[in-house]
């Protein structure tokens, strides 16, 4: 399960003998032409749409980032990421998707870890609970958003039933809780998705092991912290990274909620994106990919080295 | 001792199920919303769409929306709407399915000759190739929207469903959980087949195919739910209305057709939620092999 991508385990059984006949050496190299052949056959299609359709034209979009314009294709080096981070929509776009991130993520990590081991616990129709957290990843986004806008709306069902408790109403969408109102709304979708990953993992630890932690008197806190999450913890690093892509996805629920203009809150980086693309903005809108992606590296590079550090002992 | 952990279960499954009804309620609103009438949801929320489409509601605040679950009297009044006299949502539907289908179809079909190249060969050039597919599956839609853009631009699909089709049917997402579920199929699988003398063509076709059917069937189905659901890449490279999936279309709806937004939206959801009924446990077991991200 957690071999690295870059050791091939293949067994080097009938190591080579140690004198080769020159025949020998001729059907070898030729097996390796053929291997390569079939891998090509194998490959080439994807490799070549991959080419075509993201990289060649990812290189063009880093080489748009560092001229004036089409037009006029003058050398300026930074330039254009400059005025790409002095632009205000862009500091507004790239600061409310990173909140977003960085409040849902860690919770969606969290809840889900809380809902797998929850289900892991012998409680009745184990399965049927399962169907039910895994159902809304389900829904289409554009189906449920008519519930969603009846329940934040200002007069909506949540203000009525807060109103109950004598909360005065709050503008859940035009106001400082508008990311809150998403982040619920990426947990409903995505907590039953995470929580299958965690249950299958949760299934994987060794059950020896927990029996000896149980023999030997251990807390379930204990085993918790030292057993179960250091064996999780190649799932929470997977679980984390496919949340930062599902958060940045939430646009989705944004725009069929509130539409192409949101209130500054919610105001995020596809909705920058959008208005580069409407204006054919190709400076900044190459300039705006390119730094996302070098951020989205970032990100992951850390993630693996953060799983490194913490999964040393378990790897293997 | 024994009394609390009834009480700790006890309290473990209410908790569940107060999770389970948060869950299950959205969905379960919408498609009993869809059996009102028109009158009915109009009275219920007209006030809330009322808003949407321009007016400033914030002057009645004693006029509040009421969430129904059970309908007055049931009425397939939306229903009948919907299908006889509004084709528009049908076609919008319709157009939903036909991005939908081949992107599917097309990435499985690239992705999986691609994964059996991933598994029967490995190297130094091949692992590098598949972690870079795994950087390229974990970048967001917002960037690669661009250089999907500026294909289609160069290519001049830009506005026909090809521009999302055909960057569709590459996406590594496919080929990368494939290749993890066919390294699982036991290599003397595939030797034994080598040695009665099969072609790569049939051991991929014969052996490896029939070995991934549960993968394969949930992999569909995510990357179904993935394209059914699109709104980032309609709304640049499909910007002509006609053409745009119903994903996009039905946030456009306006208050006065608020009654058949329910229905629609709960024709929508339908066939993912018959895939995922009928799929839930490959699905289940298809995600719980993704495991981690290091292959």
């Amino acid at each position: 399960m957690s071999m690295k991508i870059g050791k091939t385990k293949e067994k080097k059984a009938g190591s080579p003998p140690p004198r080769r006949t020159a025949r020998e050496a001729w059907d070898r190299s030729n097996d390796k032409l053929r291997d390569t052949m079939h891998s090509l056959g194998f490959l080439g299609p994807s490799v070549l749409g991959v080419a075509v359709f993201f990289i060649v034209p990812f290189l063009v979009v880093v080489y748009y980032s560092v001229i004036r314009s089409p037009m006029n294709p003058e050398f300026v080096f930074l330039d254009n990421f400059k005025a790409v981070l002095q632009n205000s929509s862009f500091r507004t776009a790239a600061k409310n998707t990173a909140m977003f991130s960085a409040i849902a993520v860690p919770l969606a990590v969290v809840l889900s870890l809380a809902l797998a081991l929850m289900l892991e616990c012998r409680i009745p129709s184990k399965s049927l609970f399962r169907t039910f957290f895994l159902s809304p990843m389900m829904v289409p986004v554009a189906s449920v958003v008519l519930i969603w806008q009846v329940v934040f709306h200002y007069r909506g069902t949540l203000n009525v039933i807060l109103a109950g408790f004598g909360v005065d109403p709050i503008d859940w969408l035009n106001g400082p809780y508008c990311l809150l109102v998403i982040v619920v709304l990426f947990l409903w979708k995505n907590l039953g998705y995470n929580m299958i990953l965690f249950m299958a993992a949760l299934n994987n630890i060794p059950k020896e092991l927990l029996e000896v932690a149980d023999v030997e008197g251990a807390s379930a806190a204990h085993k918790f912290f030292n057993i179960k999450l250091r064996y999780l913890s190649p799932t929470v690093l997977f679980v984390a990274i496919l949340s930062i892509i599902n958060s940045f996805k939430v646009f989705r629920e944004i725009y069929l909620l509130v539409g192409k203009y949101p209130y500054e809150g919610l105001y995020m980086m596809q909705h920058f994106m959008n208005n580069t693309f409407e204006n054919f903005d190709y400076q900044k809108m190459a300039s705006a990919a390119v730094l996302m992606a070098l951020v989205m590296v970032a990100l992951i590079a850390l993630l693996f080295k953060v799983e490194d550090i913490f999964g040393k002992d378990v790897e293997g | 001792m024994k009394k609390n952990r009834y009480f700790g279960r006890f309290a473990l499954t209410l908790l569940a199920a107060g999770f389970a009804l948060a869950f299950l309620m959205p969905t379960v609103l919408t498609i009993t919303n869809s059996f009102m009438t028109q009158s009915e949801i109009s009275a219920n929320y007209g006030k809330v769409f009322a808003n949407v489409s321009g007016s400033d509601g914030k002057t009645y605040i004693s006029e509040t929306v009421n969430l129904k679950f059970i309908p007055d009297k049931v009425s397939l009044s939306q229903y009948i709407t919907t299908l006889i006299k509004s084709p528009d949502y049908l076609l919008k539907f319709w157009n939903s399915v036909i991005l939908t289908v081949p992107v599917v179809l097309l990435q499985l079909a690239v992705a999986s000759i691609t994964a059996y190249g991933f598994t029967r060969w490995r190297g130094k050039v091949r692992a590098f190739l598949f972690f870079f597919y795994v950087i390229l599956m974990l970048m967001p839609t917002q960037v690669t929207l661009v250089p999907n853009y500026l294909v289609s631009d160069w290519l001049g699909l830009l506005g026909t469903r090809w521009s999302i089709i055909f960057p569709g049917a590459f996406a590594p997402f496919s080929v990368f959980l494939l290749t993890k579920s066919m390294r699982r199929i036991p290599g003397s699988l595939i030797e034994a087949a080598k040695l009665d003398g099969s072609s790569e063509w049939q051991i991929f076709k014969d052996i490896c195919l029939p070995q991934c059917r549960s993968a394969l069937y949930s992999i569909a189905i995510l990357v179904f739910i993935d394209y059914w659901n699109m709104v980032e890449q309609p709304i640049i490279l499909l910007p002509d209305a006609e053409k745009q999936p119903l994903s996009v279309y039905l946030s456009t709806i306006n208050s006065s057709e608020v009654g058949l937004a329910f229905a629609i939206a709960t024709i929508y959801m339908v066939p993912s939620l018959l895939l995922f009924l009928h799929g839930e446990d490959y699905l289940v077991e298809g995600i719980a092999h993704q495991g981690s991200v290091k292959g």
